[in-house]
């Protein structure tokens, strides 16, 4: 069987776990109805505002996401780093802290805008500490992300603290999904959007992960391909973070899965990542659901806990694959 | 024809290539070599663009590289770096392929593809093909990126200490490779090369560098001396007429 033939059946497997997270929660909604013509109006109106738009904010957050961290493993030619391990997270909560602060009234996508320009600073201050840094131990690098992400946050918490705003940090920074309605994750749309312009330029991006110097020898604008990776990144991160709440190791499990199995030619692994991504934040927020149902593990907290067990593993792993 | 004029780099204070100036002729194989830390690096990465001079001038066919469009100067120079590290994990035929970005833009047509296979099959990599970087030994990975360099089909290439982690079999037909490549296809190949010998026995032209300038240079006869080597290399050097080829030996007792 071709590759692209599994690709596809995989893409119908996707299809179903999608419309199962379409018809698990609270309010109990038949599949069945929907065939014999019985639907409710109620069951309908759940479906409309509710489901059907937390399914998508599901699927599109996790397949941003996915392809971000690729994206960003790729620049920083580092198997451990994602939008969470760079202090783009930090600086996109940062960057909504300040629009709250001064401009409030601003559209959503006009704030998306202002965190994302905060997280594109964020994560050029970091590539550019990595230059600065002699030392360049694979683990290094997320660490020094991971400090970076920590001075920024306490920055943005002694701000949200003096304007007693900790609580919407919270918000931004752990994903939760339980609150997605109609009217209220459409800029999702938009980090969706922004992983297939970052397919099309798959091939300059893989260029690039192979670094400076093979790039300017295959006549490749080196920082105009850095910046535009640098930009998806940054506006993928911030669409996720102003709607739906950072969903965390999204960006590092996948990509590193996807990369074994497949390599890191991102002209035909991209497709895998954003499958993927969509499929494990839809699993995890079933997971979520029913683990203490009635009631809610969020999102953010299941992959929270898978994801540090899977980092671990990749950095004490036997694996060589990552050095 | 590349023209290198008064070209500079220092580091720290310190020169690394001193006022070098010199021509390399279209069509040829030309070897570069000298000492450790001679600047031969330094120089080949700037003729290359990948490091900038600190004074100089560097032309390309006339083009000056300072203010020639990159992807311009990717159509007619290649270089292949003296350390590679690449993190991707890419198959050999993705590394190769990307050689061929300049023309294809990532739009691989037939010729490009024929490109490819040639280069594969030139650097006998065909089977290892669909093999991860990763999962080559030293040598085998060493030609996939010279594989690369040569599938850009430019008419300068350069390799930096291309023969490193390569047996006999190998360096001896990459080396067979660029010639063969300078006399059929007007290619013009410049090699930085440790083993004189080999220097001796591929090129036409042969560039001695020793403490950022450029000691001598000349055909393989003229530079194969005795006492030239000898003062380059600070070691004594027989050299011996064997077959045709001037043969050097340093095994001192
Ligand atoms: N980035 C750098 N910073 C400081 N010094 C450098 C740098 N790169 C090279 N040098 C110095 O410049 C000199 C020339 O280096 P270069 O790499 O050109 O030597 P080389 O002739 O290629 O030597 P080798 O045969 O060992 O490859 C060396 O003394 C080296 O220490
Ligand atoms: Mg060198």
């Amino acid at each position: 069987m071709s590759l692209k033939k599994i690709y596809v059946i995989a893409c119908l497997a996707g299809v179903v776990l999608a419309v199962t997270s379409l018809f698990v929660g609270v309010a109990d909604i038949s599949l069945i109805d929907f065939f014999d013509g019985t639907v409710s109006q109620t069951d309908w109106l759940v479906l409309q505002t509710s489901r059907i738009p937390r399914t998508l904010a599901l699927v599109f957050a996790g397949t941003s996401m996915a392809v971000a961290g690729a994206i960003m493993q790729m620049l920083a030619r580092n198997k451990f780093v994602e939008p969470a391990t760079t202090g783009t997270v930090e600086a996109a909560a940062l960057g909504m802290l300040v629009v709250l602060l001064f401009a409030p009234d601003l559209p959503v996508v006009g704030k998306m805008l202002v965190a994302g320009a905060f997280a594109l600073a964020g994560t050029g201050l970091f590539l550019w500490l990595l230059t600065k840094i002699p030392l360049r131990s694979v683990v290094i690098v997320p660490l020094i992300g991971m400090m970076l992400g920590g001075v920024i946050s306490s920055f943005a918490a002694f701000i949200a603290y003096r304007f007693d705003m900790m609580q919407a940090m919270n918000v931004w920074t752990s994903g939760d999904f339980s609150t997605v309605l109609r009217g209220r994750y459409e800029v999702l749309w938009l980090a969706f959007a922004l992983a297939i312009i970052a397919y099309r330029g798959a091939d300059k991006l893989t260029m690039a992960g192979l670094g400076q110097e093979f790039s300017v020898s295959l006549g490749l604008d080196y920082r105009k391909v850095m910046t535009f990776g640098l930009v998806i990144i940054s506006l993928v991160t911030a669409s996720v973070v102003v709607s739906a709440g950072m969903i965390p190791f999204v960006g590092l499990i996948v990509p590193n899965l996807v990369s074994i199995a497949f390599g890191d030619n991102l002209k035909k692994t991209l497709p895998w990542i954003a499958l993927f991504g969509a499929a494990i934040v839809l699993i995890c927020d079933i997971v979520g659901r029913l683990i203490i149902a009635p009631f809610e593990v969020p999102v953010g907290a299941v992959l929270g806990v898978i994801g540090s067990f899977f980092f671990l593993y990749l950095v004490l792993g036997r694996n060589a694959y990552a050095r | 024809m590349i023209h290198v004029r008064n070209a500079t780099k220092s580091y720290d204070g310190d020169l690394v290539v001193d006022d070098v100036t010199l021509s390399l002729k279209r069509s040829g194989v030309t070897s570069i070599i000298g000492p450790n830390g001679a600047g031969k690096s330094t120089l080949l990465s700037m003729i290359a663009r990948l490091i900038n001079m600190d004074g100089g001038e560097i032309t390309i066919d006339g083009l000056n590289i300072a203010t020639t469009d990159g992807l311009e100067l990717a159509k007619r120079l290649a270089v292949l770096r003296q350390d590679n590290h690449i993190t991707a994990r890419l198959t050999v035929r993705d590394l190769v392929a990307f050689g061929r970005y300049p023309h294809s833009k990532g739009r691989p047509n037939e010729n490009d593809l024929e490109h490819v296979n040639r280069a594969l099959a030139y650097l006998g990599l065909t089977d290892l093909s669909g093999r991860f970087l990763d999962q080559l030994s030293g040598g085998q990975r060493q030609r996939a990126f010279v594989a690369m360099t040569l599938c850009q089909d430019t008419d300068y290439m350069m390799f930096d200490e291309p023969l490193n982690n390569l047996d006999i079999h190998h360096a001896v037909s990459m080396m067979k490779l660029f010639r063969q490549a300078a006399r059929d296809f007007g290619k013009t190949v410049v090699v930085v090369i440790h083993d004189i010998n080999f220097a001796s026995c591929y090129s036409d032209h042969i560039i001695a560098m020793k403490d950022g300038k450029v000691a001598e240079q000349g055909s393989p006869d003229q530079i194969i001396d005795a006492s030239i080597l000898s003062d380059i290399y600070n070691t004594p050097f027989q050299v011996q007429n064997i077959n045709g080829q001037m043969i050097a030996t340093y095994y001192g007792a």
